[in-house]
């Protein structure tokens, strides 16, 4: 079986799996905040359509966990709001 | 019988319907699309004075940014997205600062508030713009909207004035009378007495204008814009280089871009802007992509770091001397234009729609610069 890292937790995926995939099989539901009320969020339309699934992988916010090919190794953070709190406004 | 048919529900028939039915008249709009589906929801709702040379269409923008101001308090608040962000426009060489300074001198003089913004100020008002611009001047008065939900809120305020919207009707010709007056118009199912038609279809409106018996020459100049990801207010206004004035007059048939960006109230950067006049050919051209993101991140260093969700492109009604048609047709009496306004549909619109509703009342408002005659 092969990990990656979520908030520091090791997730299993089998092969070909997507992030998103994994993380709902290890029973994790949402890993992002919304930007206004800070609602939790996760998979949605799971077809990469709706963004309702943004997650943070290896530092790069707004990756779409039901797109992105699960791989070992992988830092996957949840995701406040825009997931851009390091620009300046 | 409605006393006017307006053709088209975009932002410009939308106004032209509103102010004509506050003025008491029953009103009827047809739109063979769908509300706001055409060129007004594919810019960025710009409200822009700082893009005109002093003229005929600076005196209708800063009159219908005064207007657009007034329809916030009449519609309710913050019912379109309204906001008075202001403009600032960069320059990157000394020669572009010098060009953009007596640009806005001439526009201080026809009304216009302008603020110079010296090269080491310019990020006090835009903290990630790049650090090594030469100048800049600021607009306090550009302002933007969500265009769409205007266009619905216009509308809606029409309807509850009385006037109906009908969707799913596409004008194919006038009727006239034995005086030559127009009597009706038809659609594709139905015909619609009336005295009175206004022209108000955008790109579309020289192919509206000649099923009417009154063709002008509206064509479509195509524009791309990139849509990033939602991302914190890290461009607090219009941002703009001084070259997309030239870009806008210019008569160049190829490929022109400028940089333009700004931010949405639902958070994702904007980035345009390019002008090509390839017909109503929508194919996604990479190249133009590419060209207004490495333009843009030349602006704002940032963007390199920031995904694009999305892209979008439409076609802004130009008219061969860019300016809008608008006024009473020559040729048809009883057909009336309001379309044509390239880039800059939006913004004119309130101002477009309070002088067609002036002229549908009897009125006879100064036009020469807009006057359809000037096609005839």
């Amino acid at each position: 079986m092969t990990d990656f890292s979520f908030d520091g937790k090791p997730i299993p995926f089998r092969p070909g799996q997507s992030v998103g995939a994994a993380l709902t099989g290890a029973g994790i539901r949402s890993w992002r905040s919304t930007r206004r009320t800070g609602r939790p969020r996760g998979l949605f339309c799971g077809i990469g359509v709706c963004f309702d699934c943004l997650v943070v992988v290896d530092a790069r916010p707004n990756e779409r966990a039901c797109l992105r090919l699960a791989e070992p190794g992988m830092d996957v953070r949840t995701q406040q709001g825009t997931g851009h709190d390091d620009l300046e406004i | 019988m409605p006393d006017v048919v307006v053709v088209g529900a975009g932002i410009v028939g939308a106004a032209c319907a509103y102010y004509a039915a506050r003025e008491g008249l029953s009103v009827t709009v047809l739109e063979r699309g769908t509300v706001g589906g055409g060129t007004t929801s594919r810019g960025e709702g710009n409200i822009l004075v700082s893009d005109k040379e002093p003229g005929p269409e600076l005196a209708l923008a800063l009159a219908s940014r005064t207007r657009w101001l007034e329809l916030a308090a009449e519609l309710g608040p913050d019912r379109f997205e309204l906001e008075e962000k202001g403009g600032l426009v960069v320059a990157a060489s000394d020669g572009g600062a010098a060009a953009l300074t007596r640009f806005a001198a001439g526009q201080r003089a026809a009304g216009v508030e302008t603020v110079a913004v010296s090269a080491d100020r310019l990020r006090d008002h835009e903290p990630n713009l790049a650090p090594d611009l030469a100048a800049g001047v600021l607009y306090p008065q550009d302002m933007q909207v969500q265009p769409v939900l205007a266009a619905v809120s216009l509308l809606a305020a029409a309807r509850s004035l009385g006037a109906a919207v009908v969707r799913g009707e596409e004008v194919v010709a006038a009727d006239r009378g034995p005086d030559g007056h127009l009597t009706a118009v038809r659609t594709r199912t139905g015909r619609y007495p009336t005295g009175a038609v206004v022209n108000a279809a955008g790109t579309w409106g020289g192919e509206v204008g000649e099923r009417l018996g009154a063709p002008i020459p509206v064509l479509p100049r195509r524009g791309f814009i990139l849509v990033t990801e939602p991302l914190p207010r890290v461009v607090r206004h219009k941002v703009y280089t001084a070259d997309y004035v030239d870009n806008v007059a210019s008569d160049d048939a190829g490929l022109e871009t400028s940089t333009v960006i700004e931010g949405t109230r639902g958070g994702t950067v904007l980035i345009g802007a390019s002008r090509e006049r390839v017909g109503f050919d929508s194919t996604m051209s990479v190249e133009v992509l590419r060209r207004l993101a490495t333009l843009a991140i030349r602006i704002f260093p940032f963007l390199a770091a920031v995904r694009l969700m999305r892209t979008y492109c439409g076609f802004r009604p130009y008219c061969p001397d860019h300016l809008p048609v608008i006024g009473p047709d020559p040729r048809v009496p009883g057909v009336f234009h309001a379309c044509g306004h390239e880039g800059a549909g939006i913004g004119l619109a309130p101002g477009t729609g309070a002088l067609i509703s002036e002229l549908l009342t009897g009125g006879r408002p100064d036009l020469p610069a807009f006057a359809p005659a000037r096609f005839a």
